[in-house]
């Protein structure tokens, strides 16, 4: 069995983003670049199902050099191989061209399986492996809470979250590509041999000279900025006894929740 | 501007994060000009739709729709689309629109803009959403066609405009579908499971509570403002309230005409959950707690002095 996981690279959740003039880009001499959380439970259970199926896992990320860091951390924790895909010269990078370009990078590589974090703590879009999905014509999941190979690896049976606190498990016939939700498994840290055992172990490269991809341009981002404060807020302050009747005024009163 | 709008449904009702996106629509074509369609799966839906001011409802009835497939929307949504060519197409952001959007985004060649909070007549149409986990916010700027979602509490369903439409019926040939994905039975881990996404007033605790023990105290301010409870990840992963409790990112986006959090320090995770809130009245100890940044009435206190008293005065 062929797993690809897919990894973002992405800010952590302290960094101080800062905009450029550009409104756009942001200052990254003040930014701590890690790998999506949410892709580090995908590329866990890729791990945990190649232990328990035989499987060989490929890691694949879009982006700048500094991506390269987030293969590097995926092949010391266990992955086999990866595909580093340079964002170098590309624009407009709204989800059906990541996805379109990442669909022509790993198409011929005929993935059994295709997991992703359920999001990128960053843009947030929730779609690249859907996308991809519809691209190579797989099955899909999203929102996985648990999987389970059948069939010697002809289907995947696997655990949904709904809404509301409903949950579903469902087959799906591979080739299938799976979003996981957080928390799913514990993501474990690489091992000293992990770690050197990367420079053994192959990332195939691609860059915009070698990508084959129709472009979508109905999209633009035109403007990053700090979300405006728009509410007024009333700060209610002062005994215990004060604050109550303020309070008990406005439920009674003003919003009439109570009589 | 033609807009179709998705009515997403559950049982009969819909879903009123959709509603809030017709809302969304009309007030597109009240700048843009243009036609809103309500799309729906659900003849009782279709129904209920019919004092609204809209272009047509279109009521697709085929049978594979009833039970939530993604293959089946996609292809039924495909189809349609090629017949009445929307410009824009509009859902409520959900989990169900997250899981077949996408690749409908993908077949029809229309960018998916998801998890819109508003938008604005720039030369021709954008749309702002929040990224960096709400941090900051980005405008999005669509020159062709495309499909939006809006987040639960963008707008709102009290500002649908009234009027008569009529039903339009269809049901389209998804024999080509090729079932590669079969939905099981839906089904809860627990017993309690909670809606909290229709409860007009939420009593919501966080870790400011304490402990387990002070729950009841929550409880009893609930039952004076007839008010579910609702809970952050913290209380949720203490065991302190079952995961149906749960608001949040990971949890229930709900926006009731009263959010009141008690000892709520404000994580975003939280904050995306219940920012679209109609009132947001937070108590806590810390001038400084984020929730504060998004709260109508900040209650600057301590709980278990506020509490008892406020329960006895209601």
């Amino acid at each position: 069995m062929k797993i690809c996981v897919l990894i973002k690279q992405v800010a952590s959740e302290d960094s101080s983003l800062i905009l450029n003039d550009d409104k756009l880009t942001f200052d990254n001499a003040s930014i701590n670049f890690v790998s999506n959380e949410p892709d580090t439970y995908a590329l866990e259970e890729a791990l945990q199902l190649k232990e328990n199926n035989n499987a060989e896992v490929t890691v694949c990320t879009f982006g700048p050099e500094s991506c390269r860091q987030v293969l590097k951390d995926a092949l010391a924790k266990g992955a086999d191989n990866g595909i580093f895909i340079s964002s170098e010269g590309i624009n407009n990078t709204s989800p059906i061209n990541i996805a379109r370009i990442i669909t022509s990078c790993i198409k011929d590589r005929n993935f059994d399986l295709i997991l992703s974090g359920l999001q990128s703590n960053d843009v947030g879009y929730s779609q690249i492996g859907l996308l991809v999905a519809e691209y190579l014509n797989t099955s899909h999941a999203s929102l996985v809470v648990g999987t389970e190979i059948l069939n010697n690896g002809s289907k995947v049976k696997v655990k949904v979250e709904l809404e509301n606190g409903w949950f579903q498990w469902s087959e799906l016939t591979l080739p299938s590509s799976l979003t996981i939700q957080s928390g799913i498994n514990t993501p474990r840290y690489a091992t000293l041999k992990g770690i050197m055992s990367v420079k053994n172990k192959e990332v195939k490269e691609f860059t915009k000279d070698n990508i084959n991809y129709v472009e979508n341009n109905n999209y633009t981002v035109i403007e990053r900025f700090l979300p405006q404060k728009s509410k007024e807020t009333i700060t209610i302050d002062g005994s215990p006894d004060e604050i109550v009747e303020k309070m008990a005024d406005i439920l009674k009163n003003k919003l009439r929740l109570v009589q | 501007m033609e807009i179709a709008v998705f009515i997403q449904s559950l049982d009969g009702v819909a879903n009123n994060n959709s509603l809030e996106s017709l809302s969304a629509a009309q007030k597109i074509v009240d700048t843009k000009g243009g036609n809103v369609h309500a799309i729906t799966f659900d003849k009782n839906v279709a129904n209920s739709l019919a004092s609204i001011q809209l272009s047509s409802i279109i009521h697709v009835s085929n049978d594979e729709l009833n039970n939530y497939n993604p293959l089946f929307h996609i292809k039924a949504m495909e189809l349609l689309c090629n017949e009445i060519k929307p410009d824009l197409i509009i859902y409520g952001h959900s989990y169900q629109t997250r899981d077949w959007v996408p690749r409908l985004s993908a077949r029809l060649d229309f960018p998916f803009i998801s998890d819109c909070v508003d938008f604005s007549n720039d030369e021709n149409i954008s749309f702002t959403r929040p990224i960096y986990q709400a941090k900051l916010n980005e405008k999005i700027n669509l020159q062709g066609n495309g499909i939006i979602s809006f987040q639960a509490g963008s707008f709102s369903k009290d500002d649908l405009i009234e009027g008569s439409s009529t039903i339009n019926e269809k049901s389209f040939d998804l024999s080509s579908v090729e079932l590669t994905i079969n939905p099981g039975e839906r089904f809860k881990e627990s017993a309690d499971g909670v809606d909290l996404s229709t409860a007009e007033v939420i009593v919501s605790i966080g870790r400011g509570l304490s402990k387990e023990e002070n729950i009841p105290l929550a409880k009893s301010l609930a039952e004076k403002l007839n008010a579910q409870i609702g809970a952050s990840r913290p209380v949720v992963d203490a065991g302190w309230l079952d995961h149906s409790y749960q608001i949040g990112s990971s949890g229930q986006t709900v926006s009731p005409k009263l959010y009141l959090a008690v000892g709520i320090s404000g994580a975003i995770q939280h904050l995306v959950g219940m920012k679209g809130s109609k009132n947001i009245m937070a108590i806590n100890k810390d001038p400084n707690a984020p929730i504060f940044e998004i709260s109508d009435y900040a209650v600057v206190g301590d709980i278990f002095e506020i509490l008892p008293k406020l329960i006895e005065q209601l």
